[in-house]
């Protein structure tokens, strides 16, 4: 077991490194100088020389890369252009904020999406199931920005039940918790309704019922657990990617989580900002996927042993 | 009823409702299961073996459904029970093995947890005593490492082990009845005549009643005390089982004990009784077999034949007897 889990980690080295080569290359291949962009046309050719030296801007892009993943080995991504501080302290500063949002829109998800699933599966093809799929399915069709600006309007501006926007006390992460929760919520049901009905037919679940038990305790003991396994590796991928951020939901909530930090890189052309969210993220991705394979192996006997 | 029966079927109906109209898999069966034997209910595939025993446990899934009858348990009619009291008697009462021990055991649970929740359903026992019962019940169906094994998940045993262990879920709770769907089926045969030892000594140690579904007359020779053989959805052919291989009556019947493998006879294809089984949902008006027999004659595609009572017990489904119906084939010879 621990073995296996050391050779995913290993595994996942060379990815890690490829990526990181794409993104340095595709955000280095946008032509021109960002120094020049940021500082418009007021700026002195003679500064302007000056800052780019000072960022290394002025050394080939093979030597920037080369110098980049040296930093990148000692875990240093460099310092943002435009804040002129170090990206480690603001991924820092901002990862709390999308931590807390990802929580808990991820438990909403949940708690919207595997109840719906299982409900659905035992009532398949009846109206409980399409109420239960159409609601679930309708966080998924609704654009984000739209529903959080109707969630704004009736709970925040007009029943004024919480705060339109921020991040400083905890009632303010409820909307977007559920803005961001319900719209993954559909692909949990979706999945755990499938996965649930498919093994519903299998014959361990006729054992089950053989032996006397009761029709909860066959769907939540002998079928959920197997059901559960795919849904799994989607949470963890899913905790992963609302960790790199939810870019609409942070901006229309004013959260200054890690999806604000990238908008903001992007529309400063902060290249070293935008390569450490980035980063970040894929480095997140990665291990989302280790921790589903890892829970995976935990939970089937079968996968554990080879 | 007397309580020397365990299982009294009468007149059971089971359909499925399809989409192409209503099919009976089950079709006015009766049956009996006396006390402490063997009873074989043999048939080629999809003459409603396992929807008659999914009947007995009210097991039949939509579009099924059980129509019309009775299935009396120890004198109480098990239809008219609610759906928590059959709960209470399913793997405790009546409990039941499956064709596929590869499948029919969850594969993420150990094989002692599954042992063990299924007497813990039934009876309030300790961790321990669960744990003591469990045990015993593996020494008893011939699981070496009692202890040991217990801890295995089910792809860790093999297809033998795998339906000692169901045989042993199954009998944990010492049940009345114990319905065992082709058990044997997906084994090979020295582990297949194993288990049916098995069965049999569980029997003569526990005096529980057996309903052993099979296609293999071998089998039913081995095992059963008596023997119903169905077709289509009816009952063809009942007889105790000495009487019944000694005396064929029904031409179905023969048609099925020629197709039985034979170590002394080197063949290159088994017997198989030409034609192929009707569709449940278009059968002839007259007797289900007619279109495969060769002795039908008019009568048998307008009139359904009646069981009817040959010799003391034994009861066949048919105008004629063989006897009659071969020695008319001889004579025109
Ligand atoms: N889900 C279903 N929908 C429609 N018809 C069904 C369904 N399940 C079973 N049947 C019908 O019931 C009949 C009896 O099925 P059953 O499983 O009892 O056969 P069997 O004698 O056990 O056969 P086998 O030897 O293959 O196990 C089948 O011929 C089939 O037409
Ligand atoms: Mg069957």
């Amino acid at each position: 077991m621990a073995k296996k889990i050391i050779n995913r980690v290993l595994v996942s080295i060379p990815v890690l490194i490829g990526v990181i080569f794409i993104i340095y290359v595709m955000l280095n291949i946008i032509p021109g100088n960002p120094i020049e962009v940021m500082m418009a046309e007021h700026a002195r050719q003679d500064v302007i020389d000056r800052i780019s030296a000072y960022y290394g801007l002025d050394k080939p892009v093979w030597e920037q890369f080369l110098i980049y993943m040296k930093n990148l080995l000692h875990g240093d991504l460099g310092v943002s252009y435009k804040l002129n501080r170090s990206v480690n302290s603001l991924i820092a500063d901002a990862f709390p904020y999308t931590l807390k949002l990802a929580i808990a829109a991820a438990i909403v998800s949940w708690l919207i999406g595997i109840p719906a699933g299982i409900l659905s599966a035992i009532h398949e093809n009846t109206i409980v199931d399409r109420l239960f799929m159409g609601f679930s399915l309708l966080g998924v069709s609704m654009p984000v920005f739209w529903a959080a600006l109707i969630f704004q309007y009736i709970f925040a501006y007009r029943l004024a039940w919480v705060p339109v926007s921020g991040a400083d006390t905890w009632q303010s992460y409820i909307l977007p918790a559920i803005v961001l929760g319900w719209s993954s919520a559909g692909t949990i049901a979706r999945l755990t309704r499938s996965n649930l009905l498919e093994v519903l037919e299998e014959d361990y679940i006729r054992t089950a019922w053989a032996k006397g038990l009761s029709q909860a305790g066959v769907i939540l003991h002998h079928a959920f657990k197997n059901a559960l396994l795919p849904v799994i590796t989607m949470m963890a991928i899913q905790v992963a990617s609302l960790l790199s951020g939810a870019v609409i939901t942070e901006t229309v909530f004013a959260i200054p989580g890690i999806g604000r930090l990238a908008v903001d890189a992007i529309t400063n052309r902060d290249m070293p900002l935008l390569q450490g969210t980035v980063i970040f993220t894929t480095i997140l991705i990665i291990a989302g996927n280790l921790i589903a394979d890892i829970l995976y192996s935990v939970i089937d006997p079968r996968i554990r042993e080879k | 009823m007397s309580e020397a029966n365990t299982l009294e079927i009468r007149h059971l109906r089971t359909v499925f409702h399809t989409r192409k109209g209503d099919l009976a898999a089950v079709n006015d069966v009766s049956l009996t299961v006396p006390k402490g034997k063997i009873v074989g209910i043999v048939g080629e595939s999809g003459c409603g073996k396992s929807m008659t025993a999914m009947s007995v446990m009210q097991l039949v899934r939509k579009p099924g459904e059980i129509e019309s009858g009775q299935i009396l348990f120890r004198g109480e009619d098990l239809l008219q029970k609610t759906p928590g009291e059959m709960q209470k008697i399913r793997g405790d009462r009546i409990s039941m093995i499956f064709q596929e021990p590869m499948t029919s055991l969850n594969p993420v649970y150990t094989v002692g947890h599954q042992v063990e929740e299924a007497l813990r359903i039934h009876e309030h026992l300790s961790k321990e005593e669960l744990h003591r019962r469990a045990v015993e019940i593996f020494e008893a169906v011939g699981i070496p490492e009692a202890e040991e094994r217990l801890k295995s998940y089910p792809h860790q045993l093999s297809g033998g082990l795998r339906q000692r262990v169901m045989i042993g879920m199954a009998m944990i709770c010492k049940p009345d009845l114990l319905i065992a769907d082709e058990p044997t089926t997906a084994l090979d045969v020295t582990i297949e005549a194993q288990i049916l030892a098995l069965m049999k000594k569980l029997r003569d140690e526990n005096g529980t009643s057996i309903l052993l579904i099979t296609h293999n007359m071998g089998v039913v020779a081995k095992m059963c005390d008596f023997v119903y053989v169905m077709y289509a959805g009816r009952v063809m052919e009942q007889a105790e089982v000495f009487e019944l291989f000694r005396n064929v009556q029904h031409p179905y019947t023969a048609g099925l004990l020629q197709s039985i493998p034979r170590i002394d006879h080197v063949v290159d294809r088994l017997y198989t009784i030409p034609g192929v089984v009707p569709n449940l949902l278009h059968l002839p008006a007259g007797c289900g077999f007619c279109t495969r027999c060769r002795y039908a004659q008019d009568r048998c595609y307008e009139e359904l034949p009646e069981l009817r009572e040959i010799a003391p017990g034994h009861f066949i489904r048919c105008f004629s007897t063989n006897q009659e119906l071969s020695g008319k084939e001889e004579s025109h010879a």
